[in-house]
């Protein structure tokens, strides 16, 4: 039977007045969680560390302010200021205060901090030196690891310097339960415990610090509950003073009790997503199958004689806007990689149930329309799609595709459970998918997933192939035969494999390094209790409590080099136009567009280490010395003939056949590594945004890509070099083997508006991702902007403060993007219709 | 055998574009053909229009206009979306140009597309004679047809050609096809009036099986193009006529009693 209706309520007055709030509040750093931590901290020393992450917590949830801002429904922010952000210093603080007075003016997501926050924290991190799981983590690494990552073949940046996050939790469970129930099920553990066993004296402690994580929890809601009486007491306008009366009601009855209305279930959901959110700062804390999970209550609802649905469709719209109050600070580089204040909250409807049937509800609809009432950044929201998704919901999906807005990112069940099932979940978990961040998929409430393990650039092992493993006048890689040497393209694919498998291997290094350091350091008893089997096990997800571990490190570049190899296969091996030595030199020149640094870097070193000094006199005259000799023309000459050859996203089938194996040299050495939680490595090939901070480290490729652009994103062609149209493309990137990069895969597109334009427009849309998925692509996203508006909105940011644009995995404010991040997205090629 | 035999057939094209979505129902692979019997003033492929392979100049950059080509080489490029076609109903468009210019690659090529099941879509004038016509019609699923004046001079002033034979031919195509569609293109100072929109409409519904019109607005996309020619661009900056405009001729032409569309 259907669950559903196609139609859906409007959007109340109130959505507008609490974005509006929105818009208006600057991003700042606020310092209570820093303190109230560091306290607790220095009052439990020597304690069982579980224990102290769960003090610490419970001092934060007594005391950390409590806030109401005007008009809400839902209540919790975590900061006083709307879109602001709290300091994680157990992870790493460094950072944050060398670019303390940079941050409320870097071009990359700024925060405002006081000058008397600033001395607050300045005095907290005192107590961190030494302490944090970044410093234990470093220590974990071999030298040859930190130098793999200090030369920018991968970087771990993400989880060296935050907490894991990555995850959905068991939402169902605390709506049905409470804390209460789970607390009695923790208890019953405990019970069952005996002082003799050998696990006595790890579970016991794991069991108490959840206990009381959970009852923090319900401490935190209650101070809601107390607040809103406060100001219900205080409030002239009665119809305000009766929703703060049931914001009472609700706040002194869940998270603690099961949910027993669609309000309170919002509300119990919402402390969840907050609280998460709280004890860690780990991003991409993702609600996951919201439209499943939440159905039951607006099913109870909509029984009762008296339901509202345009009162439920308000409660989510407001829950959108409470997705977009959280906030995350990042140190300068990671903020140009995750760009856009991104919190990655995925939330997906659609798909199929546990047990294979079509799983599109009322909700399902209501959460596009949500989205499409706030048209705001977060969630990221995503549908699942499946040979049974129902036409009409994909035709609603579509219309919000057309707003632009950059959501949401369409996924195919048809590849992904198959993927799941073969990294061992069972048929029922991997139809019970969810995506997590960007594109990762696993299963709620069990997967302890590290889904954001690493950014590994694969052009980088391409540039140690002509150097033989050195990278500024340093031996990092191996040292594989010289090009002059090479005499067939067999060989110089396979030194690229050999610096490929050697440096895989020192990224599982870094990973399972800064694995144990978490576990040591930063397990998260709080979000423990709601992931199996971590009660049963006595263990948190960082000791290895998941029913299911994996690490997902990225790989990405996979359109240059697809690109790369093919012209170094045809013009060098095949064609002979150009020798690996003239193309070398082609790429230490910029194609003569100058010259790297790199190149004069080796040269001051091979002078150094004759005796000779080297200062800024002698860089300037090697520098003219070089560009003297430079044979520009000749350069530019092979960079044409570079051009002129194949390449990846125009479906032409030997350089899409090139990509799929080059894939392959990243996805399959990394299956065999495990981690620490006794999981695998499992790879995804997508870069967030990081193809640009990272491209800026990356000197020419041989697909023709000058020195420090941007590398290709996600599985997409490079920008600009597919001239064939979406299908064309789609149909390129479709031959990737798709199902081994369970870890995700990213796609993005970008449409004109007209694309999409009338009946005729949303059909054929809908027809190419169908196709697209026909052919087992596994996630496709779109921006739907023309052009011209993105260089106005360059040009005015004043004007288009609201234009949302899909950066990668997510959506952001265009505005709030630093300049070349903007122009990446300019010039990804623009699919219009002919 | 004859498959086989079609997919040897050469002919001459200038472009081939995929993932089109006006010109026939659904995604479609357009394959536009060189050579035209009519030199429309307006017209927006003036590279189409002579047969002879030549060059344009084009963003500061000569380009060669027109290749020759066997049905199996094109055969290729629009067999990679039919996934495409199935999911949305598309198929192949053959565009030029003039697709009759060429019939018997136009022919083959279209027999090689039904055997493999994909819908099939011309653009035509159906300026030649009835009879290199008529061999293709059992392979055409939508005929797109330009009716562009009904009085013979000037459609032959603006035109070069007139337009007794396109009627005649609309009469026996329409007749027989399994799809019929009139296409009119909106030329300013051309047929741009109530009247003239009308008599076409009347015209269009007087053949049989005939339900839909279209109204395809003047635009100037051509005009680099002629310049890239060394041609003179005869519109001059006449504007595209607006929306009120085609909506007003739209109702015009919906008075007469047939479904209309604003674009293709």
């Amino acid at each position: 039977m259907k669950k559903y209706t196609v139609e859906t309520p409007d959007k109340t007055p109130r959505i507008d007045l609490l974005k509006k709030a929105l818009f208006d509040a600057r991003p700042q750093i606020e310092s209570d969680r820093a303190v109230l931590l560091t306290q607790s901290y220095m009052e439990t020393e020597g304690e069982p560390m579980v224990i102290r992450r769960a003090k610490a917590f419970k001092n934060i949830c007594e005391k950390l302010p409590v806030t109401i801002r005007d008009n809400e429904l839902i209540v919790g922010s975590s900061t006083v200021a709307s879109k602001s952000c709290q300091i994680f210093p157990e992870f790493s603080f460094d950072w944050v205060e060398k670019e303390f007075d940079t941050l409320a003016t870097r071009s990359a997501d700024p925060f405002y901090i006081s000058e008397e926050n600033k001395k607050i924290l300045h005095e907290v991190f005192k107590y961190w030196k030494g302490k944090t799981t970044s410093e234990l983590a470093t220590s974990y690494m071999t030298p040859e690891t930190v130098t793999a990552i200090e030369h920018n073949i991968f970087t771990p940046g993400n989880y060296f310097y935050n907490g894991v996050g990555h995850v959905c939790v068991h939402y169902d469970k605390v709506l049905a339960l409470g804390y209460n129930g789970i607390i009695a099920e923790a208890q019953a553990e405990f019970d069952k415990l005996d002082v003799g066993d050998a696990d006595y004296v790890t579970k016991s402690a794991f069991l108490e610090a959840t206990i009381m994580s959970c009852r923090a929890a319900i401490t935190y809601a209650t101070r809601y509950a107390k607040l809103a009486l406060d100001m219900a007491e205080k409030e002239t306008d009665d119809k305000r003073k009766k929703e703060l009366l049931q914001i009472a009601l609700n706040c002194s009855k869940v998270p603690a009790n099961p949910a027993e209305s669609f309000y309170e279930a919002c509300q119990s959901f919402w402390f969840v997503q907050l609280l998460l959110q709280t004890e860690s700062n780990g991003h991409s804390i993702s609600p996951g199958r919201f439209d499943q999970y939440m159905y039951p209550y607006y099913e109870m609802d909509k029984n009762k004689p008296d339901f509202d649905k345009s009162f439920a469709q308000e409660l989510i719209d407001c829950l959108w806007i409470k997705f977009n109050d959280i906030s995350k600070v990042r140190d300068d580089a990671s903020a140009q990689g995750f760009a856009g204040y991104g919190t990655f909250q995925n939330l997906i409807a659609g798909g199929q149930t546990a047990d294979g049937e079509d799983a599109t509800n009322d909700l399902s609809f209501m959460t596009i329309a949500a989205t499409m009432h706030v048209l705001l950044p977060q969630p990221s929201f995503s549908v699942r799609v499946w040979n049974k998704t129902p036409h009409e919901f994909l035709v609603k999906a579509a219309e919000l595709t057309r707003t632009g807005v950059g959501l949401p990112a369409y996924y195919n069940d048809e590849v992904i459970i198959p993927a799941l099932v073969s990294r061992g979940l069972t048929m029922t978990d991997a139809r019970d998918y969810n995506i997590i961040g960007c594109v990762e998929p696993q299963k709620s409430g069990k997967t302890w997933g590290w889904h954001d393990a690493a950014f590994f650039n694969m052009c980088r092992p391409l540039e140690l192939v002509f150097s033989s493993g050195m990278d500024k006048g340093k031996q990092i890689g191996v040292k594989t035969k010289r090009i002059e040497d090479m005499t067939t393209f067999d060989e110089f694919y396979d030194a690229y494999k050999e610096q490929m498998n050697y440096m895989i291997g020192l990224m599982v290094n870094a990973d399972n390094a800064i694995d144990v350091a978490h576990a040591e350091r930063c397990p998260l008893p709080y979000l423990a209790s709601m992931i199996d089997d971590c009660i049963k096990r006595g263990k948190t997800p960082e000791q290895g409590g998941a029913v299911y571990n994996f690490t997902g490190p990225q790989g990405f570049g996979i359109a240059n080099m697809a690109d790369s190899l093919y012209a170094i296969r045809k013009l060098v091996f095949e064609e002979k136009k150009f020798t690996l030595a003239e193309l070398r030199d082609a790429l230490d020149n910029n194609y003569g567009k100058g010259v790297s640094t790199d190149l004069v870097g080796k040269i001051a070193l091979q002078l150094q280490q004759s005796g000779i000094t080297v200062g800024e006199k002698e860089i300037a005259e090697i520098t003219k010395a070089i560009l003297e000799k430079t044979d520009g023309e000749k350069y530019a000459k092979i960079r044409d003939m570079i051009l002129e050859a194949a390449k990846f996203g125009n479906d032409i089938e030997d350089i899409d056949a090139l990509a799929r194996d080059v894939a392959y040299t990243y996805t399959k050495p990394l299956e065999k590594y495990k981690n620490p939680r006794g999981g695998s490595f499992q790879a995804g090939l997508y870069p967030v945004s990081a193809n640009v901070p990272l491209g800026a480290q990356t000197g020419a490729t041989p697909d023709g890509r000058y020195a420090y652009t941007p590398v290709a994103d996600g599985v997409s062609p490079s920008a600009g070099r597919d001239v064939h149209g979406p299908t064309a493309s789609a149909n390129s990137v479709s031959k990737l083997d798709h199902g081994i990069a369970s870890n995700g895969t990213l796609f993005n597109m970008k449409f004109h508006p007209s694309a999409l334009e009338g009946t005729s427009g949303i059909e054929s849309f809908i027809a190419l991702i169908r196709g697209y998925f026909d052919q087992k692509g596994s996630h496709v996203q779109f921006n739907v902007v023309s052009r011209e508006t993105l260089r106005d909105a360059q040009a005015h940011p004043e004007k288009y403060q609201s234009l949302v644009v899909r950066v990668a995995g997510y959506s952001a404010l265009f505005t709030t993007l630093s300049k070349s991040l903007q122009d990446d997205i300019i010039n990804r090629t623009e699919q219009g219709m002919f | 055998m004859e498959q086989n035999k079609d997919l040897s057939v050469k002919g001459r094209i200038f472009d081939i574009q995929q993932f089109s979505t006006h010109d026939g129902p659904g995604i479609r692979t357009i394959v536009f053909l060189k050579g035209c019997l009519l030199r429309c003033r307006w017209c927006c492929n003036p590279e189409s229009q002579e047969y002879a392979i030549q060059t344009m100049i084009r963003n500061g950059k000569s380009e060669t206009i027109g290749r020759d080509v066997t049905v199996g080489e094109i055969f290729e490029t629009v067999k990679k979306d039919l996934i495409y076609y199935r999911r949305s109903g598309g198929g192949l468009t053959l565009s030029g140009g003039e697709m009759l210019c060429q019939s018997d690659f136009s022919l083959a090529l279209l027999r090689t597309c039904k055997n493999y099941g994909i819908n099939t879509a011309v653009e035509t004038t159906l300026s030649t004679p009835f009879d290199m016509i008529e061999p293709l019609i059992p392979y055409v699923d939508t005929f797109l047809v330009d009716i562009k004046h009904m009085n013979s001079a000037k459609h032959e002033e603006f035109t070069t050609m007139k337009n007794e034979l396109i009627l005649q031919n609309a009469r026996r195509v329409s007749a027989v096809a399994k799809r019929f569609v009139v296409r009119v293109p909106v030329i300013p100072g051309f047929n741009d009036t109530p009247e003239e929109i009308g008599a076409i409409a009347e015209f269009a519904k007087s053949l049989k099986g005939v339900e839909e019109m279209n109204l395809l607005p003047y635009h100037r996309l051509g005009y680099d193009k002629y310049v890239g020619l060394g041609r003179e661009y005869k519109m001059g900056d006449v504007p595209s006529p607006d929306k009120d405009k085609m909506q007003s001729l739209k109702s015009v032409a919906e008075r007469v009693g047939i479904k209309v569309n604003i674009g293709g």
